[in-house]
């Protein structure tokens, strides 16, 4: 009965060692497949939207995908909840997606709308689709505004208050 | 130690220290293969035969391949399409081949579940046989990624999007598949160790895996007959060949499979050098490029009927999206057939021609994986959106109801008796 038992506990212990071990490794394994702390770090792009154009479409790269920064003119309207005003301006700020399967819209300022080529997707230039297969509008991306700069990747008062209302 | 008496032959010198001739008798000379069957048993010699290939084909591309976002595309289509020498026909064995043994893939499993050799002790072989398939699978799809053309990107980027569709972790769980926010060369380096380390070391483990399991069960027949293998194993080696439902693995049942392996290598080379072409998708010679997604994106052609079951769901259903249907029927889709000797409720081992319901159920399900797989290549506007939509309830309904139509046949067979 004393062996039973001794034995018993070595091979408890001798699980415990090795559950514990186990589960440090697989947390090592975890982690070496998580992004990089500069992949992580480079995923802030900041732009200064004071020098541009009104209905004039910009195009930045964020996280590998295309951000589209429109600024508006005198006769376009803004829409609550997806039009940002940075200083005296509106702009829309939007992921130039196309939420049907991921190809990049073109704008037509003439029209001021978006078209989509792959399967004739629209959007008006607050990013809200109007005809076609898109099943929503187009994404808006995470930012904050710091003056007249926008920092895309963080997310700021104002980008908290759109989503809240969408 | 034991104690080695000095050997008479280099045979026999083996033979003390690894018993090798014991050994060539389970594994070769006594291992028993039944004597009513065709063509279509000749696949699994295939298989390992091309597997091979792929290995072979691999480790010569290996030598100039370069795993980085930036070299990549170069590396494979100049410096090995136009440098090595010889570098073309690796890269065409390598793509043809790739193609090609989902083309066996598909017989052979076809086969499984025409002559129902996944049932009465053979679940096992046929669940090993799965994890072969979900594994080769993920060697396509891993191995596809590493030319970094356009459609290797793209492919990439909707395959590795899919995971998102998971419930509260899945935006995270891309980000940490890809190890970036998008598809970049982050992905590309892991994809890479993947697709010539771990899957290969996976795919080597399953299918020794699988030929173990073939050991207790033994090969199915073309009758679908059990019989007593170690009584016709007797007759056979008291030399009543004749009468013996069994043959031996070497010689007899390789020669055989020699004879059709020999006509597969004419259609295989004559795709490797007049017909490449189907393998190499002329927008993969594009350079990777994340902000031009090309007009239409689609899988090989041996991942496209899990591709259209996945798109076939457009619209919304009792308030949950088009998209999260379409992930659902993607998931039962590909788990679905891991489990068919369990929805097969008839005991009955025939092949499909000789059961009364099933056989109408089993052409019915390769007629809509067919049209799923046409469907699969065209865009989804249009009629085109509910042919996909119909073929691919279709599919569902048809998994579903095999119980039930299994019962029913084992019922009706059971009457006539």
């Amino acid at each position: 009965m004393m062996d039973e038992s001794r034995r018993g506990f070595i091979g408890k212990a001798f699980g415990a060692v090795a559950a514990v071990g186990g589960i440090a490794s697989l947390i090592a394994m975890k982690k070496t497949w998580d992004p990089l702390p500069s992949v992580m770090s480079a995923g802030f792009t900041t732009v200064d939207v004071s020098g541009l154009e009104a209905n004039k479409l910009e195009i930045v790269v964020w996280r590998g995908k295309p951000v589209f920064i429109l600024k508006y003119s005198e006769d376009m309207k803004p829409t609550d909840g997806r039009s940002v005003k940075i200083g005296d301006y509106y702009f829309s700020v939007m992921i130039g997606l196309c939420t049907h399967l991921g190809c990049i819209p073109g704008y037509e300022g003439d029209k001021k709308m978006f078209k989509c080529a792959c399967h004739g997707g629209e959007y008006s230039a607050d990013g809200v689709n109007t005809f076609g297969p898109p099943p929503r509008p187009l994404d808006i991306p995470p930012f904050k505004l710091d003056g007249v700069t926008l920092v895309l990747g963080d997310e700021g008062p104002e980008y908290k208050k759109m989503t809240a209302k969408a | 130690m034991a104690e080695f008496k000095k050997a008479d032959s280099m045979l026999e010198w083996f033979d003390q220290r690894l018993g090798v001739v014991n050994f060539a008798k389970v594994m070769m000379t006594e291992y028993w293969i039944p004597k009513n069957i065709n063509f279509l048993w000749a696949m699994g010699v295939l298989l390992t035969v091309l597997f091979t290939f792929l290995v072979v084909s691999g480790i010569f591309l290996l030598m100039y391949y370069k795993p980085d976002a930036n070299m990549a595309f170069d590396s494979v289509n100049y410096t090995i399409m136009q440098e090595v020498a010889y570098g073309w026909l690796f890269r065409h064995i390598h793509a043809v081949g790739a193609s090609v043994v989902f083309l066996i893939i598909y017989i052979h499993m076809f086969t499984g579940i025409y002559y129902g050799s996944y049932k009465k002790g053979r679940e096992m072989i046929w669940i090993s046989g799965m994890l072969l398939f979900m594994l080769f699978s993920a060697e396509g799809f891993s191995g596809y990624m590493l030319p970094w053309g356009q459609m290797s990107y793209w492919a990439a980027y909707v395959i590795t999007e899919i995971f998102g569709g998971i419930p509260f972790i899945g935006d995270d769980l891309v980000v940490w598949i890809r190890g970036n926010f998008y598809v970049a060369d982050a992905t590309l380096t892991r994809f890479f160790m993947l697709h010539v380390l771990l899957i290969p070391l996976a795919i080597i483990g399953a299918i020794v895996f699988h030929f173990y399991a073939l050991r207790f069960p033994h090969v199915n027949n073309e009758h679908g007959e059990f019989f007593d293998f170690d009584e016709e194993s007797k007759k056979y080696l008291a030399g009543d060949k004749k009468h013996s439902k069994v043959i031996p693995f070497w010689p007899v049942f390789l020669s055989k499979d020699v004879f059709v392996l020999g006509i597969f290598l004419i259609f295989f080379f004559y795709l490797v050098f007049f017909h490449y072409s189907f393998a190499m998708d002329p927008i993969n010679f594009d350079k990777a490029d994340g902000l031009k997604t090309p007009a239409h994106i689609y899988p090989e052609w041996y991942f496209l009927w899990s591709y259209e079951v996945l798109r076939g769901w457009f619209f919304e259903i009792a308030g949950i999206s088009g998209k999260d249907l379409g992930l659902m029927a993607f998931g039962f889709a590909n788990a679905i057939f891991l489990v068919i000797p369990w929805l097969d409720r008839s005991p009955i081992v025939k092949p499909a021609n000789q059961r009364p319901y099933f056989k109408y159920w089993f052409w019915l399900m390769i007629a809509d994986l067919m049209v799923l797989t046409e469907f699969g290549k065209l865009p989804p506007t249009g009629p085109n959106a509910w042919v996909g939509f119909g073929a691919s309830l279709t599919f569902l309904v048809l998994f579903i109801a095999l119980p039930f139509i299994t019962k029913a046949e084992a019922g009706k067979v059971k009457g006539k008796k």
